[in-house]
């Protein structure tokens, strides 16, 4: 039960605290009470657990990870 | 990559690719170890990658896995379930809580049982939406039965918040929140109490994902440092899961004993600060709470601190809910199987009497416990190499 989405913010109600993210086509209202304020913004990648934004996803992070898979793909070089 | 899209969130960490190729440096690794290594991968959701993508096929015979207590409706005892049937079963009680706990047998039944004998309990995606029914039943008191890990725990801690802002009269909490690094402990320091066991060992820990993007890395530091464990803390993907695998072997086979964090597009060693201070607000560690197939933990779990008590259902209606235990089914060995000292397949009423459907034992219960994923996509475990 502690899955979570990663999600995409599409727009923020500051007013309500609310956050509308985008999880690969479905768009859900998640609350940001958790977050600090202003600290997430449109275009963020969140991570979402039972209507919260639990966290932001670190983009160069999960970029670099991505990188390293691929040299280690090519390094290896076997057609899997 | 010039731009992060959402797909590559998910189909880079589950590229099949990946997978294998991961596998093929640790098989090269694990050649170089002197002894067999038991990684207790500690959370459900791990459990449920390893076994849906079919993980174990890939490790090498020196590497095993030891599924951990990490899924909070399986640890659940059935006291406490017990209470939500209660408590949902008062003439002017609404009871709300999350999809996972409708199966949950009691000594009773389970809240879908509950249900179909009149009793008004409502399953809800978010604690938020809990709100919306304590309006619209003005006359009725909403009781939000809480579970979960630390990374459920600050959404009930948030929806408190809001009920006090706003004044809200009739809703209140009963508390199952439970933590993780306590019943880590418990595991390895039960471990002599159980030296009759033929598997045991746990030599490493796979840290759970999300419990650490609130609570952070550092709750685990005592294992490496006092424990002598080292711990991983690993994203919930098939490759986040091999890579978190393959930092492992490698601080074996360098000799190292560290606490490392696989998983950091998005755990930091603090965590969430401000869902930590939501959790610190509102919550107290109880002395102990009674774990199904562990038995009491000290301090492994949360309730509302004094001050709150007027929120706490299990204050308000303690004159009608019971407190003795109940002693597990004779013949589920789940407790066993927590410890790392059995397979589920080992266990006789696994597949027969125990099924997802009709869980006897609490790892059944959840596609996160380790006999229901071996029940669901265990198959391939009866040629394996692997069957117990």
């Amino acid at each position: 039960m502690c899955l979570s989405i990663p999600s995409k913010v599409v727009e923020i109600d500051e007013e309500k605290n609310i956050a509308v993210v985008d999880t690969m086509g479905v768009k859900r209202k998640a609350s940001l009470d958790l977050m600090q304020e202003g600290e997430v913004k449109e275009g963020d990648f969140v991570l979402l657990h039972i209507g919260f934004v639990m966290n932001k996803i670190d983009e160069e992070d999960a970029k670099e990870s991505i990188k390293v898979y691929k040299e280690i793909l090519e390094k290896m070089d076997f057609d899997g | 990559m010039d731009r992060l899209e959402l797909k590559n969130l998910y189909d880079d960490f589950r590229d099949p690719k990946t997978i294998k190729s991961f596998a093929k440096i640790i098989e090269e690794d694990a050649k170089k170890l002197k002894r067999d290594i038991n990684i207790m991968e500690v959370c459900g959701g791990h459990t449920h990658t390893i076994m849906k993508y079919g993980l174990l096929q890939l490790l090498p015979e020196n590497i095993d896995f030891i599924h951990g207590p990490g899924c909070p409706v399986c640890i659940m005892p059935k006291e406490r379930i017990d209470h939500a049937y209660i408590l949902s079963m008062q003439e002017d009680v609404i009871l709300v809580t999350l999809g996972d706990m409708i199966k949950v047998p009691g000594s009773n039944g389970s809240l879908q049982k509950a249900r179909s004998k009149g009793a008004d309990v409502r399953f809800v995606y978010s604690p938020m939406d809990t709100l919306k029914i304590a309006k619209e039943h003005p006359d009725k008191k909403i009781i939000f039965f809480a579970i979960g890990f630390e990374t459920t725990t600050p959404m009930t801690a948030a929806l408190l918040d809001i009920v006090i802002k706003r004044d809200i009269k009739n809703i209140f909490f009963h508390i199952n929140h439970v933590t993780v690094p306590e019943v880590m402990k418990e595991l390895i320091d039960s471990r002599d109490v159980h030296v009759d066991s033929y598997n045991n060992q746990i030599d490493a820990f796979l840290g759970p994902s999300h419990v650490s993007v609130i609570a952070g890395s550092r709750i685990y530091e005592i294992f490496p440092k006092s424990y002598n464990r080292p711990v991983v803390v690993a994203g919930f993907e098939p490759v986040d899961v091999m890579e978190g695998i393959s930092m492992i072997v490698k601080q074996f086979l360098q000799n190292r004993c560290e606490l490392e964090i696989q998983y950091k597009r998005v755990v930091t060693f603090e965590g969430n600060i401000r869902a930590r201070e939501m959790i610190d607000r509102y919550f107290e560690k109880r002395e102990l709470f009674k774990w199904r197939g562990l038995g009491n933990i000290p301090k492994s779990a949360l309730k509302l601190k004094d001050e709150y008590k007027k929120y706490d259902a299990e204050y308000i209606y303690k004159d009608i809910l019971p407190l003795e235990e109940i002693e597990d089914h004779k013949l589920c060995i789940c407790g066993d199987i927590l410890r790392g000292m059995a397979k589920p397949t080992e266990c006789t009423v696994f597949g027969t009497a125990c099924k997802p459907e009709n869980p006897i034992g609490s790892c059944m219960v959840s596609s996160e416990g380790a006999c229901a994923a071996y029940y669901k996509y265990g198959n391939f475990l009866k040629q394996g190499k692997r069957n117990g």
